[in-house]
């Protein structure tokens, strides 16, 4: 299969911004993943459903939001606006929509990794004076890795399959915020399905990819 | 650390080449979806001749209208439906007297083109073998403007049972190419795009309700020269003639 110029633009694009976000979001979700996973606080199930939200929430509902939040005519947007940094309908929006469609299941994963750490090992680091944050990357992190890589690996899928607040927020712009879900919806539209199937050829191929992947660092993590 | 990791994303941008390079000539229009082939063809026309450059952002009108309504960048919009430019006019959106009416559609059914069923009016799809009929349901245009149609045929009553509402145009020929409906509603630009239905019917344009793509330039645009300039450009014989290459009723 010969892939067209505008085919090859489109998924580096994709994967070059899928892969931004995902290293966006991962110190911010490993720091949310260990806070849920070792700590407790008053009303932190509150704040746990929070984070999760946009996994279950209709993308294009999430993707309202950050419309209203970053568009020109509201405070945050107007804020932006007046610095010079436009997130509507442009890489930043498509960023941004796959930063936040994509956290909690980086979250979610990484909180995983974590509570499957023995805390003893923690316990005995700190007896022996470490102070917390050398427990964090000298024990913790090592122990984790693989779930954490996993997990960054999920939301990097996430990211590439992301259309709903995409859409919204960065709109449907080729050759500039257009990614393979935007591409191949469309081509649907227009009838083009041949030029949808090669799309969707190259997206169904990444996502096994890394979802295999995934799957094997999770496999192996629990045998070790 | 986060200098290098600023780098890094920064790197991976211009290496795909989606740095954006400030160019005041560059104007975004938002246009309705079913426009993507023609304006494709027409910006394509226009930029070898001017040295602006057209980019769109294509999508369901309504989405569209909110994305301007929210303050998005974009310069002008073509939109398939009154009723979207209509919301944004009231609101003050729009630049005063670029407003311009500028296409039409003609609706259409089309049946399986295997169909072997006698449907050639409206009025056949009555029939007791016409069992479901595909409509984009609201606030799609198309799927309003049909209904509105069939009731001043005096024919929605009988028919709306036998009515699917599915999510837009596409979603329509899909389920009529499929054989699930046996007729549907669409318009005759869309009904051009699929080789597996067949038109047996074109509503008469003065029988029709009046379906109008309305076009504007945008009120908050930094970029009201070039935009006007493109605008000037869809106007102009021969963009007329390529709307009508695609099926368009071009309105004067």
């Amino acid at each position: 299969m010969i892939l067209s110029f505008e085919t090859w633009q489109i998924t580096i694009f994709s994967l070059s911004v899928g892969l931004a976000s995902t290293l966006l979001i991962l110190p911010f979700g490993i720091a949310t993943a260990w806070l849920f996973a070792r700590k407790e606080w008053p009303l932190k199930s509150v704040l746990e459903t929070i984070v999760l939200l946009p996994l279950v929430m209709p993308p294009v509902s999430t993707g309202l939001i950050l419309l209203k939040i970053f568009g020109r005519r509201n405070p945050v947007g107007q804020w932006l606006y007046e610095r010079g940094v436009e997130i509507v309908f442009n890489w930043k929006g498509v960023l941004i929509a796959m930063a936040v469609m994509s956290f909690p299941l980086l979250v979610r994963s990484v909180r995983t990794s974590f509570s499957e750490v023995n805390p003893r090992f923690e316990q005995i680091a700190a007896t022996l004076g470490a102070s917390s944050l050398r427990i964090f990357f000298v024990i913790t992190i090592p122990l984790a890795y693989k779930g954490i890589i996993a997990g960054a690996l999920l939301a990097f899928s996430r990211a590439l399959g992301e259309f709903g607040a995409t859409i919204l927020l960065a709109g449907n712009i080729p050759g500039k915020t257009q990614t393979l879900s935007l591409a191949i919806y469309s081509f649907v539209q227009l009838g083009k399905d041949s030029d949808a199937y090669s799309l969707l050829g190259i997206t169904v191929a990444l996502a096994f990819l890394f979802v295999w992947c995934s799957e094997w660092l999770l496999r192996s993590a629990k045998k070790a | 650390m986060k200098r290098k990791f600023i780098a890094t994303i920064l790197a991976l941008m211009f290496l795909t080449g989606f740095v954006e390079v400030a160019r005041t000539d560059e104007i975004l229009v938002a246009a309705a979806g079913s426009l993507t082939d023609v304006l494709k063809e027409l910006s394509a026309a226009y930029q070898s001749k001017s040295k602006n450059t057209v980019n769109f952002n294509f999508g369901p009108s309504s989405t569209l209208a909110r994305q301007i309504e929210e303050g998005a960048p974009a310069d002008m919009f073509f939109s398939a439906d009154l009723a979207q430019m209509d919301d944004l006019d009231k609101n003050g959106r729009l630049e005063p007297g670029t407003r311009k009416n500028l296409l039409s559609n003609q609706l259409v059914i089309v049946v399986p083109s295997d169909s072997k069923l006698a449907i050639a009016s409206p009025k056949d799809l009555l029939k007791s073998e016409v069992k479901k009929i595909a409509l984009a349901g609201p606030p799609v245009p198309v799927g309003v403007y049909s209904s509105k149609y069939l009731e001043a045929e005096g024919l929605w009553d009988q028919i709306k049972p036998k009515v699917v509402p599915v999510q837009d145009v596409r979603a329509t020929l899909a389920s009529v190419e499929s054989g699930n409906v046996e007729a549907g509603f669409v318009y005759k630009t869309d009904a051009a795009v699929s080789k597996k239905v067949k038109i047996v019917y074109e509503v008469p344009i003065n029988k029709g309700p009046k379906i109008v793509y309305p076009v504007a330039i945008v009120k908050e645009s930094k970029r009201k020269d070039p935009s006007r300039d493109f605008l000037n450009y869809v106007q102009i014989p021969a963009s007329k003639e390529l709307f009508k290459k695609y099926s368009f009723v071009v309105l004067d």
